[in-house]
C-alpha cells in the first residue's frame, strides 16, 4: 500500500508500522479452525504477488503475518485464509463482516510465476494451511498458463475435514492440463480418496522432471521431505521453491526476529529457491 | 491361466520378474473383484493372500468404539498389500475394504510360501520386492506419526 | 607524511573554551548529552556543562569487570566507553509508534503517530560509536522501508567526537578498523592534549554546523606540532588495545563451524541474560507491544528493545526455533560477525568491548572467535587420520 493514502492527517511521524484500518467484507468458514477473511483493499491501485503476505492487526491485541490467498486480479479485496492457532488468530477466526481490522503490506518475495509460465510442468504442493499461499498462483495460472503444458496441484491434510478449498478443486481441474490430487493422513468411513502422506502423491504423479518447476508450502518438515523427494526424482534444485516461516514482528526487515541464517524471511523470503536455503535446512535451531 | 500370467507380468510389483518365476507363481494366482464397500479381509482373520491391485482403491482401516472407523492407508491401482501370511501368526492386523470398485490378483499365501521354500531363487526375488513395499509402508507410517499438520500448543 | 584531514579547519582551545563550546551548542537549541559519573560508572546522560564531565576519572575494564579509578591528571575524557551508546537516542529503548481509537460503532481511526525527536548533541562520542552510527544508518535506512524516527533524529543530532587517549581493557577497535581516531561523520572532533601543566583541546571541524559552533570561541589555529601531538595521542591508544579479533575470513569461518563444539562450551557459561545485546551499539532488534486501555477504545503500539537471547524471540506456534542457549548465543555471535556482512556489507562489530565488560560471566567474543579459528572444523576434517 502506498504511503500517500495512509491516514496521515493524524499528528506525529508515520512509518511502515502504521496499519490501515479496513472493514471485513466477508468471513467464510473453510474448516473447523480455518476461516477466509475478505478485507476492503485500502489501495486498489497496488497489486500483490502471489506468495506475499500482509500483517493483520487485531485492535489492541497485536499483529500476525498472513499470506494473501485470493486472486491478485480482484483488486478491491484483500483475501486471507487464517488458521486459528494463537491469541490473535483465534479472535480473527470469530470475526464477522463489518468488523474493522488493521492491515499493512504486502511484504516479501513471492512465488516465481513468470518462471513457472516458462516451465513445461508446474507442481504446486500444499500441505495443510500451506495450500492458502499457493491459491493465488493457481488463480494466476488458470487465467494464464503461459507455455506450461501441465499444472499439477497436490494437496495434503490431516483429515478430510481439514482439506482446504476442496470445493474449488473441480474448478481448478477443469481446464485441460490442470490436475488436482489430494491425500489425507487419516480418513473416516465416508472418505473415498487417498490416505497416506503427501509424498505418495509425488510418487504417483507422472511427469518429466527435467522440465518441471515446483512450489512447496506447508509445515517445514513436510517441505523438507517433499523437496528431498523431488530432488530424488530428478528436479533441478534451482527450480524448487519453498515458503519459509519464522517469528515476524515488523515485516520490514528492521526488528530482526525473522532472521534465518543471513536472510530476513520477511524481506528475502518467505519464498526461497532451494539452493539458497539448502545449507541451512539441516542445521538444528538455526 | 495364460491371461493371469500376463496380468502378473504387467503389474508393477512384479516388474523385471523372470518368466520362469512368473510361470511358477501363476499357480497361486486368481482374479478377484470387490464392489465398493466390500471387505477384502478383516483384522484377526487368517492372512490368506497378497493382493496386487489392478483397478480401484483399498483402504486399510480400523474401528474403535469411541472413535469409529479410521482409515490409516489406501492402496492404489498398481500397488499391492497384504503380507501377514509371510510370518506367524499369519493373521491380518487391520481391516481392508474396497472404497472404490476393485479388481485385483490374489496370490494365495500358503501356496506362495510353499513355492518359495521349493525355489529359493523365487523366494529371494519375492522377498526383495516385499521388503521394498514394507519399507515404503514403514516410512509412510513414520511420516504419518509425525502428524505434521498438527499445531503445537 | 600526514594525510590531509577531513576539513582543514583545525583549532586549539583551552578548558574554559570547552565549557563555552557546550554553551554554544545549548544556545543553538540542542540538549547536550555526554559522559558523566553516575552510580559508579561513566554513563551517557544529559549534561549542563564541562563540570558534569568525568574530569580526573578513568575506568578499569576487563571481562565481566568495570571499575572507576581516579586519574592523576584532570583529563575530561580519559576513559573508553561505558554501558551507554548513541543507540539510546537513535533507537530509543521505548518508542510509541502510534495510537488509535475505536468508537462505539467499531470504526477505528489513527489518533497520532510517533513523537518528533528533539535536537540533541552527543558530546564525547568515540570513533567506534561513530562507526556504529554508520552501521545503524545502513540497517535502518537502506532497505525499502526507512525508520522515520531514526532519520529525523539523525538529522537533528550534533556529533562532537572525542579521539581516545586511553584504550579500555576490552577495546579492539584497531582489529575492526573503527578507531581509535575519528575520521568522518562528526561535526566536531576533539583530541585532549595534556602536557605537564598545559591542558588544551585540538578541535577539528567536520561540518558547517560544527564550524558555526566554534566560531566565536577564542581559539588559536592549530600548529603542526599540535596536530602531531594529537596524532601521537591516538597512536599511543592504538597500541594499548586490550583485545584483538582476527577478522580475516571470519564470515566463512563461522558459517563453516555452526556445529563446532565450542558453542556447547560457551552455552555452559552463558546465562542468556541479554546484557550484551543491550550494551552493544549496533544490536537493533526490537519488539512491538500492542496494548489497549481498560475501556477498549484506545489502542497503542510501542516499540521496545528486544534481544535474540530470549526464548520468546524466535517463538513459532507452540515453541521456539532457538530453544537452547547454545543456539541463541550462536545466533548472536554469527549474526554480529558473519551474517551482518552479507546483510549490510560490513561487520556488525565495532570493537568497543562493551559486551565483554558487561557480561556477568565474562564471555569474550574475541576469545570465542579465536577458539573456533584454532580448531576450525574445515581443517580438522581434512587432516583426519585413519585409525
Amino acid at each position: 500500500m502506498t504511503e500517500a493514502i495512509r491516514n496521515v492527517s493524524a499528528p506525529g511521524l508515520h512509518g511502515p508500522m502504521t496499519p490501515h484500518f479496513v472493514p471485513i467484507t466477508r468471513a467464510a468458514r473453510e474448516t473447523h479452525d480455518v476461516v477466509t477473511l475478505h478485507l476492503e483493499n485500502p489501495d486498489p491501485a497496488s497489486i500483490f504477488t502471489p506468495g506475499q503476505f500482509n500483517m493483520l492487526y487485531l485492535f489492541g491485541a497485536g499483529e500476525v503475518a498472513i499470506s494473501l490467498s485470493g486472486d491478485p486480479e480482484k483488486r478491491d479485496t484483500l483475501t486471507h485464509t487464517i488458521r486459528a492457532i494463537g491469541s490473535i488468530t483465534h479472535p480473527l477466526d470469530a470475526m464477522k463482516r463489518g468488523a474493522m481490522i488493521g492491515v499493512r503490506g504486502p511484504y516479501g518475495r513471492g512465488w516465481p510465476i513468470d518462471e513457472a509460465r516458462r516451465a513445461e510442468t508446474v507442481l504446486l504442493i500444499g500441505g495443510g494451511i500451506g495450500l492458502a499461499p499457493l491459491r493465488p498462483v493457481i488463480y494466476s495460472l488458470v487465467r494464464n498458463r503461459g507455455a506450461a503444458r501441465r499444472v499439477i496441484v497436490l494437496c495434503g491434510a490431516r483429515t478430510p475435514d481439514d482439506l482446504l478449498f476442496a470445493r474449488e478443486f473441480a474448478n481448478w481441474s477443469g481446464p485441460d492440463g490442470f490436475e488436482v490430487h489430494s491425500i489425507v493422513d487419516r480418513g473416516e468411513l465416508s472418505w473415498k480418496g487417498r490416505v497416506g502422506v503427501i509424498t505418495d502423491l509425488i510418487a504417483s504423479a507422472r511427469f518429466d522432471p527435467s522440465g518441471a518447476l515446483a512450489m512447496i508450502c506447508g509445515p517445514e518438515v513436510m517441505m523438507r521431505i517433499v523437496a528431498g523427494d523431488l530432488a530424488s526424482r530428478g528436479l533441478d534444485g534451482a527450480r524448487i521453491y519453498m515458503s519459509m516461516e519464522r517469528n515476524m514482528r515488523c515485516a520490514v526487515g528492521a526488528c530482526g526476529h525473522c532472521q534465518y541464517g543471513p536472510t530476513f524471511v520477511c524481506r528475502d523470503g518467505p519464498v526461497f529457491p532451494m539452493p539458497q536455503i539448502a545449507p541451512m535446512l539441516g542445521i538444528r535451531e538455526l | 491361466m495364460e491371461t493371469l500370467e500376463r496380468l502378473l507380468r504387467e503389474h508393477p510389483f512384479l516388474e523385471s520378474m523372470e518368466e520362469r518365476h512368473l510361470e511358477f507363481m501363476t499357480g497361486c494366482a486368481r482374479n478377484v473383484r470387490f464392489a465398493s464397500g466390500d471387505f477384502v479381509f478383516k483384522a484377526g482373520e487368517p492372512a490368506a493372500a497378497a493382493y496386487l491391485v489392478r483397478e480401484g482403491r483399498v483402504a486399510l482401516e480400523t474401528h474403535l468404539p469411541d472413535r469409529g472407523t479410521t482409515l490409516v492407508a489406501t492402496i492404489e491401482q498398481g500397488e499391492m498389500f497384504g503380507w501377514a501370511w509371510l510370518y506367524p501368526p499369519y493373521r491380518w492386523r487391520f481391516d481392508a475394504r474396497a472404497v472404490l470398485p476393485v479388481r485385483a490378483i490374489a496370490l494365495d499365501g500358503p501356496c506362495l510360501r510353499a513355492k518359495c521354500e521349493a525355489d529359493h531363487d523365487l523366494g529371494y526375488e519375492l522377498l526383495k520386492r516385499f521388503l521394498r513395499e514394507i519399507d515404503r509402508h514403514l516410512e509412510r507410517s513414520q511420516l504419518q506419526l509425525l502428524d505434521m499438520y498438527r499445531v503445537n500448543l | 607524511m600526514e594525510p590531509p584531514s577531513h576539513n582543514p579547519h583545525q583549532v586549539v582551545i583551552g578548558c574554559d573554551a570547552l565549557d563555552s563550546l557546550l554553551d554554544n551548542i545549548r544556545n543553538d537549541g540542542f540538549r547536550t548529552f555526554g559522559p558523566t559519573v553516575r552510580e559508579g560508572a561513566i554513563v551517557f546522560a544529559e549534561i549542563s556543562g564541562a563540570r558534569d564531565l568525568p574530569s580526573g576519572w578513568t575506568e578499569i575494564q576487563d571481562a565481566g569487570t568495570y571499575r572507576l579509578k581516579r586519574r592523576d591528571d584532570g583529563a575530561f575524557f580519559g576513559f573508553a566507553v561505558g554501558p551507554h551508546s548513541p543507540k539510546k537516542h537513535l533507537l530509543p529503548p521505548t518508542l510509541r509508534l502510534w495510537r488509535a481509537a475505536r468508537d462505539p460503532s467499531g470504526t477505528i481511526g489513527l489518533v497520532e503517530g510517533m513523537p518528533a525527536p528533539e535536537k540533541i548533541a552527543l558530546i564525547g562520542v568515540r570513533s567506534c560509536d561513530l562507526h556504529a552510527i554508520a552501521i545503524m544508518d545502513r540497517v535502518t535506512m537502506s532497505g525499502t522501508h526507512t525508520d522515520p524516527y531514526y532519520a529525523a533524529q539523525r538529522e537533528s543530532m550534533l556529533l562532537v567526537a572525542i579521539n581516545c587517549s586511553d584504550a579500555g581493557g576490552t577495546c579492539f577497535c584497531v582489529s575492526m578498523g573503527t578507531g581509535p581516531r575519528a575520521t568522518s561523520m562528526y561535526d566536531l572532533a576533539i583530541t585532549e592534549l595534556i602536557d605537564g601543566d598545559s591542558h588544551e583541546f585540538l578541535v577539528e571541524v567536520g561540518s558547517p554546523r560544527g564550524a558555526a559552533v566554534i566560531e566565536n570561541l577564542g581559539s588559536r589555529s592549530a600548529t603542526e606540532s599540535d596536530v602531531a601531538a594529537a596524532r601521537a595521542v591516538t597512536d599511543r591508544t592504538a597500541n594499548q588495545m586490550g583485545r584483538r579479533l582476527e577478522t580475516d575470513g571470519i564470515k566463512e569461518l563461522l558459517y563453516a563451524n555452526l556445529e563446532h563444539p565450542r558453542w556447547d562450551d560457551v552455552a555452559s557459561r552463558c546465562l542468556s541474560c541479554t546484557n550484551c545485546t543491550m550494551v552493544c551499539p549496533t544490536c537493533f532488534c526490537t519488539n512491538v507491544e500492542d496494548t489497549i486501555d481498560l475501556s477498549g477504545s484506545t489502542a497503542e503500539r510501542v516499540r521496545r528493545w528486544d534481544s535474540c537471547h530470549t526464548t520468546e524471540f524466535s517463538h513459532l506456534h507452540g515453541g521456539s526455533v532457538r530453544a537452547s542457549i547454545k543456539s541463541r548465543y550462536r545466533q548472536w555471535m554469527t549474526h554480529k560477525l558473519a551474517s551482518w556482512i552479507d546483510q549490510f556489507g560490513s561487520s556488525g562489530c565495532v570493537g568497543c568491548g562493551r559486551c565483554i565488560t558487561w557480561c556477568p560471566v565474562g564471555i569474550d567474543i574475541t576469545e570465542e572467535a579465536a577458539a573456533i579459528r584454532a580448531s576450525d572444523s574445515r581443517r580438522t576434517q581434512r587432516s583426519g587420520t585413519e585409525d
